[in-house]
């Protein structure tokens, strides 16, 4: 017969909240490992995108301020594809809330935070993924090349981990909102889509209208590009705003701000969700 | 060990409980039982911190359902209607995830999860996916997972639904064992023989209240107490054989003249019985059957649920 207790003590208790989120981590890990058509799927789009853009628009597409325009554009598409993480991690949230066995996670004794954090674990090995698969085929395929220290270019694909993180807390809040996975589709890709437009991922900021431009120069993603093109040593474009001058330091400003933001919400909306 | 004083819950329009008071002690069985849309499921989901009462409060083995939530799921093991369970992962590895979840070491969490698939049966299909189970093997996996750890309460909600005769027997097995052990549990059921086997308490639940509690035996009087009924091999043995049993019985006997038959309530039971019997003998008439009747639980149910009903249509 086995019994349970609370946590005895602070420490006690903060080691089940890790133990919790790595065993939710766990599952989805083994739930991928049941469908691996899945992560191949998932890992088609990026792979698409990198060739797509590297070939069609590589060759047709010369910057301003001269230099080769593949260079340019791959930091841009890295981002893209970390931006969209958040339609991923809000379907599963989505359809795991919709599914019975979230009574049986809110009925036990989970650390309040584990289940989200897990399955934001588990997302955020997808994302690293995604990356490590991209960069390969730039690396082989659209003739892009990193010029600078292996310590930045790692550094530079850490920043773009960070803000896909933020990005997977992002569409974990908009998840426990909606009632299905394709409304979470909807409420995600929708508006994340074209803002990855809005921003200095495919071009240069200096054509755009005054507003318009004031916009993408403000826009996260803007940063977290200029910042991964400084860290790889891919060229980029003349900077006018304080984010792109800094952007190292703007796009951790702006990752960690998100993650502040809405890991605490999506925590406390999830206790709410099911107990109305 | 579960005290509930006036629990309300409301669904936009829908009120499904209007104040519902319950109370089991400590290692008792209650059976909850009610029509469809009684609020069974909308009372077993507030005592197990799932939904948060609008009114009323309610405690669980001493720890209140909307303040001391947290500690109340360590004392608590819950079986819903609905299975609980990843569906993509296989029934081995559903039990080894809530058994880490409940902070079980590794092996300690296979061994159980093992255990459990030799109890409910499932050690065959132990390997393969929940998505391929069949309804009543997700029912068992779903309630193997809520065996997991022995909480001191247990809820269950409709348990048996779903399972052949065998399996249904066996958790009826496994529930005394634990309730001899000292579990407290609370189940509802549209089985009134179960609830009749397992329960030492009743609670009968009809739109969002309670509306009698008690033990089966006691239920059952309240709804009306033992008949003797006798059905006659002939039509010319009605009039001898109501004519006997009036001797010997002080009850205006209820005749039904196309099935030969006659009802007559009673209040000693067996021996009303023999006395009948040898009236009968006597009186040399041809009987067909003849018996004592006690009300089941399902015309407690009837009769109970059915009242409210009929007072709405006075009003
Ligand atoms: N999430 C919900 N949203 C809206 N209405 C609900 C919800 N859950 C329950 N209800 C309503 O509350 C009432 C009680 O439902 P409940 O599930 O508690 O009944 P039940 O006694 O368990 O019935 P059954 O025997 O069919 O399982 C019903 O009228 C139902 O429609
Ligand atoms: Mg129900």
């Amino acid at each position: 017969m086995i019994t349970l207790e609370p946590p005895a003590t602070r420490a006690q208790r903060l080691r089940w909240a890790l133990s919790d989120t790595f065993v939710i981590a766990g599952r989805s890990y083994s739930q991928l490992r049941t469908q691996p058509g899945q992560i191949a799927a998932e890992l088609v789009a990026p792979v698409i995108m990198t060739i797509l853009f590297g070939y069609v628009f590589g060759s047709a597409i010369s910057l301003p301020g001269g230099g080769d325009y593949r260079n340019y554009l791959m930091p841009g598409i890295f981002m893209q594809v970390m931006a969209l993480s958040a339609v991923a991690a809000a379907t599963s949230v989505a359809e795991d809330m919709a599914r019975g066995i979230i009574d049986r996670f809110r009925a036990q004794p989970i650390a309040r935070a584990a289940v989200l954090a897990g399955r934001s674990v588990a997302d955020m090995s997808k994302d690293w993924l995604s990356l490590a698969t991209m960069s390969v085929c730039g690396l082989l395929i659209a003739g892009w090349r990193p010029h600078s220290t292996p310590l930045e270019t790692l550094a530079g694909f850490a920043l773009l981990a960070l803000f896909g993180y933020a990005m997977i807390w992002l569409g974990t809040y908009i998840g426990l909102f909606v009632k299905n996975g394709a409304q979470a589709d909807a409420a995600t890709f929708g508006w994340l889509f074209p803002m990855t437009f809005l921003a200095n991922a495919f071009v240069p900021l200096e054509g755009l209208p005054g507003w318009l431009r004031a916009i993408a120069d403000w826009n996260p993603m803007s940063a977290v590009v200029s910042a991964a093109r400084e860290l790889f040593g891919n060229p980029g474009s003349a900077a006018a705003s304080w984010p792109l001058q800094h952007p190292v330091t703007a796009s951790l400003c702006w990752s960690l701000l998100i993650i502040a933001v809405f890991a605490p919400l999506a925590v406390r909306r999830y206790r709410t969700a099911a107990s109305r | 060990m579960i005290h509930a004083e006036g629990v309300r819950k409301r669904f936009g329009t829908t009120e499904a409980l209007r104040g519902v008071d319950l109370d089991v002690p400590r290692g008792s069985v209650c059976g909850l039982l009610g029509p469809n849309g009684a609020g069974k499921t909308t009372m077993v989901r507030v005592l197990t911190t799932l939904l948060r009462p609008d009114g009323g409060s309610a405690r669980v083995a001493g720890c209140d359902v909307v303040r001391d939530a947290e500690r109340l799921r360590y004392r608590i093991g819950l079986a819903g209607q609905h299975a609980a369970l990843d569906e993509l992962l296989t029934g081995r590895r559903n039990l080894e995830l809530f058994g880490r979840l409940y902070h079980l070491p590794r092996r300690t969490a296979r061994r159980r999860a093992e255990e459990l698939l030799e109890r409910f049966g499932l050690t065959q299909a132990a390997n393969r996916p929940v998505r391929t189970y069949s309804g009543g093997m997700r029912r068992r996996l779903d309630l193997a997972a809520s065996l997991i750890v022995s909480p001191p309460v247990l809820f269950m909600d409709e348990p048996t639904t779903g399972l052949d005769p065998r399996s249904r027997l066996a958790l009826w097995d496994v529930l005394r064992r634990l309730v001899a052990e000292g579990t407290t549990l609370l189940l509802t059921t549209q089985y009134l023989d179960e609830a009749d086997h397992l329960a030492d308490r009743i609670a009968v639940m009809d739109a969002g209240r309670v509306v009698a509690a008690g033990s089966p035996s006691a239920l059952k009087a309240k709804v009306g107490g033992d008949r003797v009924s006798v059905a006659f091999r002939d039509a010319a043995d009605l009039a001898p054989g109501v004519e006997a049993v009036r001797g010997v019985l002080p009850g205006e006997p209820e005749i039904d003249a196309a099935e030969r038959r006659l009802v007559v309530p009673v209040s000693d039971g067996a021996a009303s019985l023999v006395r009948v019997a040898a009236a009968l003998d006597a009186a040399g008439v041809g009987v067909e059957d003849l018996g004592l009747r006690r009300p089941t639980l399902d015309e407690v149910f009837l009769a109970l649920t059915d009242a409210p009903a009929k007072e709405k249509e006075a009003a």
